[in-house]
């Protein structure tokens, strides 16, 4: 109980109140994020109405094997960031620290993969928007309309990228309190805040891959 | 305690007390500061403008500076004073008292949250005068935002961090009126301006990450030339336009609706009686909340969306018609029988109540696809958002600071230059809008450096114009003396009671003159409705017979 007194704020009556309220802050600001992707996929959804071949053909650029890779990395990564909620509720910390690491682990795996593939384009001339212009074996590619194509790629994986990486940066630093020990079954706000946006990021994902790459 | 030692003015001191305060009183007056600032200086463009309008030919300024001025005035108005200025200022000071909490739900982001709208601010009006001009009006339309000066890069990414700035404020409110609310205080007893910031809160968490991201995508059309916005490259200019209208239609009930709740509180409290309809009023608010998002394409009538679309779009905008009419057949019905006291910040809700309904009106007007066709691009155009924006939003906050303002500085003010000041600002703005309504009608169009070449055909421009620019002043001078009323306040200003209003919310009846830093003593039990004046005898007591005291004196 020593702890639950430490971490309650004055200007709440229980701790059962903070914690509600840092959920629903944080559900709501998942909500925003929704919506800001939703700019991006309803831009994705009115080129792709309007070009629908040249979305067929510019996707066969995109490596389905890499983006199912890391679809499988990420959902790795969800599954032991839910993990580590469930095991702080019962209060067993080491193996909290470790799955956390885990999930920074597939997070890592998911950028470099992601580098791969960004370079990878790059040097075959692929680039978002008036820098496109695919040369060799890919100089075909260079449809009307496929600079759109590549600029929603970009953008929309590259958006998403910059989550992945704030959510490392969160993880990491609540990696360190937990190893610190500020955490317990009566105080783990920011690891189930931090599991609800990880979530999130994952489930962008789980649009973008076959928006971008199958379809 | 509260009544003789400390408040939360004299809590602490300093600079450093100020700036890295918590307290959601305070960050409401670092809001109010901010947001004066902003205003005196939209308002300087505003009557820049004006001017350069008052003759034909060129006045004060060439086309270019015209272009300039007129987009300054509407982004600080816009994005630095009218949507941050209900919210920021009077949200931040009253609802959590009125709702009985000690703070809001989180008071660090709170603050951050007004870290983030200075940068933004601070960005935008550097961008300005260090980077370039920026002469594409507020709604950044592309291809010519696509093109333009690199300063739209500047002011664009400043649009987009001041927006996250009213993402944290509305969810702080959120959470707050979710989880903070004294015990006892029900949903059916929250206040109408709680339900008001809570409905407008809504719509900030959910319209503005879409101005975010076009504001993203905008910048990387000047950036990388993405070609999603602009037609030169494949892309679609009228897609930014359903992007840009998707927040910004939404947006002008982040405008009004807090200054709906104002005018309910203060109908409520100087008809002194419980508020006609309380239920349809606060579900109204929510209602327009979600209506508000069905309408945007009514921007779009004359830029190429589908005939189909458009009929749709003008049927819905009808809609928000019903909401809006309930408040307003509502407030008048509040004053039915009531024992109403004509004091300033009732003449604000009264005019309020006047220029409103004439900018609603005229706003399902233009909602109308044929008229809209005439009318689009004009000055009636400029007079409806107006009434509504400035009327409306503006002079519902001017009320509501009348109303809060000795709860938040512990003064009074002088209630005769309260009035003098009312009926100044309220003759200003409609000569100044009225006539703006009549020229609009015959077509003087919008945005219009020199009006000299239409005037062959149209000689009574000129008159109008030149009402219009003198109304400008007229208004101008009434602002400026509630200034300087204001600031007399603070240093002579007679000490304020508790309750001089004889209100019956909690932050008149349960906080001292200046309330406590945490607002309560002990948190409220609250066992009544917001306006349930014959049950609040009790708490009322000498506040109450000293206030009706005070009502037979003038």
């Amino acid at each position: 109980m020593a702890e639950t007194s430490t971490t309650l704020k004055h200007y709440f009556v229980s701790s059962a109140q903070q914690f509600d309220a840092a959920k629903m802050g944080m559900w709501l600001f998942l909500v925003t994020e929704v919506l800001l992707f939703s700019g991006m996929f309803v831009a994705y959804a009115v080129y792709r109405v309007w070009y629908p071949e040249v979305f067929e053909l510019s996707s066969e650029l995109l490596d389905w094997r890499l983006g199912a890779l890391n679809t499988l990395v990420l959902l790795a990564s969800s599954f032991t960031v839910a993990l580590s909620v469930h095991f702080i509720q019962r209060n067993e910390k080491e193996k909290v620290v470790v799955l956390l690491l885990l999930t920074l682990l597939c997070a890592l795996a998911f950028m470099v993969v992601k580098y791969f593939e960004y370079t990878g384009k790059w040097s075959h001339g692929i680039f978002p928007g008036a820098g496109f212009a695919p040369h060799g074996d890919y100089a075909a590619y260079y449809t009307p309309y496929a600079p759109q194509f590549f600029s929603i790629y970009f953008v929309m994986t590259g958006i998403h990228g910059i989550h992945v990486l704030v959510g490392m940066g969160v993880i990491a630093w609540i990696v360190t309190r937990a190893i610190r020990g500020h955490f317990s079954a009566a105080y783990y706000t920011p690891i189930e805040l931090t599991g609800l946006y990880w979530h999130l990021v994952d489930i962008i994902w789980i649009f973008l891959f076959p928006l971008l790459y199958l379809i | 305690m509260s009544t003789a030692g400390q408040n939360y003015l004299s809590a602490s001191t300093g600079v450093r007390s100020w700036l890295l305060t918590t307290d959601h009183k305070r960050i409401g007056i670092l809001y109010a500061i901010a947001v004066a600032t902003f205003f005196l200086l939209g308002g300087i463009f505003a009557l820049l403008v004006r001017t350069e309008l008052a003759a034909p030919g060129e006045t004060i300024m060439g086309q270019d500076a015209y272009n300039q001025a007129f987009t300054l005035h509407g982004v600080v108005m816009v994005f630095l004073v009218i949507i941050p200025a209900i919210p920021g200022i009077l949200g931040n000071f009253v609802l959590p008292i009125q709702i009985g909490a000690k703070d809001v739900a989180f008071p660090r982001l709170n603050l951050f949250s007004w870290y983030i709208f200075m940068l933004g601010a601070l960005m935008a009006l550097s961008g300005w005068l260090v980077i370039g001009q920026v002469d594409t009006g507020w709604t950044f339309y592309t291809p010519y935002s696509a093109e333009g000066t690199s300063s739209v890069l500047w002011l664009t990414s400043a649009v987009f961090i001041a927006g996250f700035a009213s993402i944290f404020t509305g969810l702080n409110f959120i959470v707050t009126v979710h989880k903070m609310r004294a015990p006892g205080m029900a949903w059916n007893r929250l206040p109408l301006f709680v339900w008001a910031i809570y409905a407008t809160a809504i719509v900030q968490v959910l319209a503005t990450p879409v101005i975010g991201i076009t504001m993203v995508l905008l910048f990387l059309e000047r950036l990388l030339q993405i070609g999603i916005f602009d037609p030169a490259l494949g892309g679609d200019p009228v897609l930014f336009q359903h992007f840009f209208w998707f927040y910004s239609h939404p947006a002008v009930y982040i405008m009004i609706l807090p200054a709906m709740g104002i005018i309910s509180d203060l109908m409520g409290t100087f008809s002194r009686q419980q508020v006609s309809g309380y239920t349809f009023i606060a579900l109204s608010s929510v209602a327009i909340a979600f209506l508000g998002f069905l309408v945007w394409g009514h921007h779009m009538f004359v830029a190429g969306q589908s005939a189909l679309s458009s009929i749709i779009f003008s049927m819905l905008t009808f809609l928000i018609g019903i909401p809006t009419g309930i408040k307003v057949f509502n407030w008048v019905a509040t004053m039915y029988k009531g024992s109403v006291s004509l004091k300033t910040p009732m003449l604000y809700a009264l005019m309020f109540l006047f220029l409103f309904t004439i900018g609603g009106l005229t706003g399902i007007m233009v909602g109308v696809l044929a008229v809209d066709v005439h009318l689009h691009d004009t000055y009636f155009i400029v007079a409806h958002f107006h009434y509504v924006m400035m009327g409306g939003a503006l002079i519902g906050l001017i009320g509501g600071l009348h109303y809060w303002w000795p709860k938040i500085t512990g003064r009074m003010y002088s209630e005769t230059a309260g009035r003098i000041a009312a009926v100044l600002v309220f003759v200003g703005f409609n000569l100044t809008f009225f006539t703006q309504f009549v020229m609009g009608s015959r077509g003087m169009p919008r945005r219009y450096h020199d009006y000299a070449g239409l005037l062959d055909q149209y000689p009574e421009f000129a008159a109008y114009n030149l009402a219009s620019s003198v109304g400008s002043f007229v208004l101008a001078a009434g602002l400026f003396m509630i200034l300087a009323y204001a600031v007399h306040s603070l240093v002579r200003g007679k000490k304020a009671p508790a309750n001089p209003w004889g209100a019956v919310t909690l932050e008149w009846t349960h906080t001292g003159p200046i309330p406590d830093p945490h607002n309560f003593e002990k948190v409220p039990l609250v066992t009544r409705g917001p306006y349930d004046f014959h049950l609040a005898d009790d708490v009322l007591g000498a506040a109450a017979s000293a206030s009706s005291e005070s009502q037979d004196n003038t």
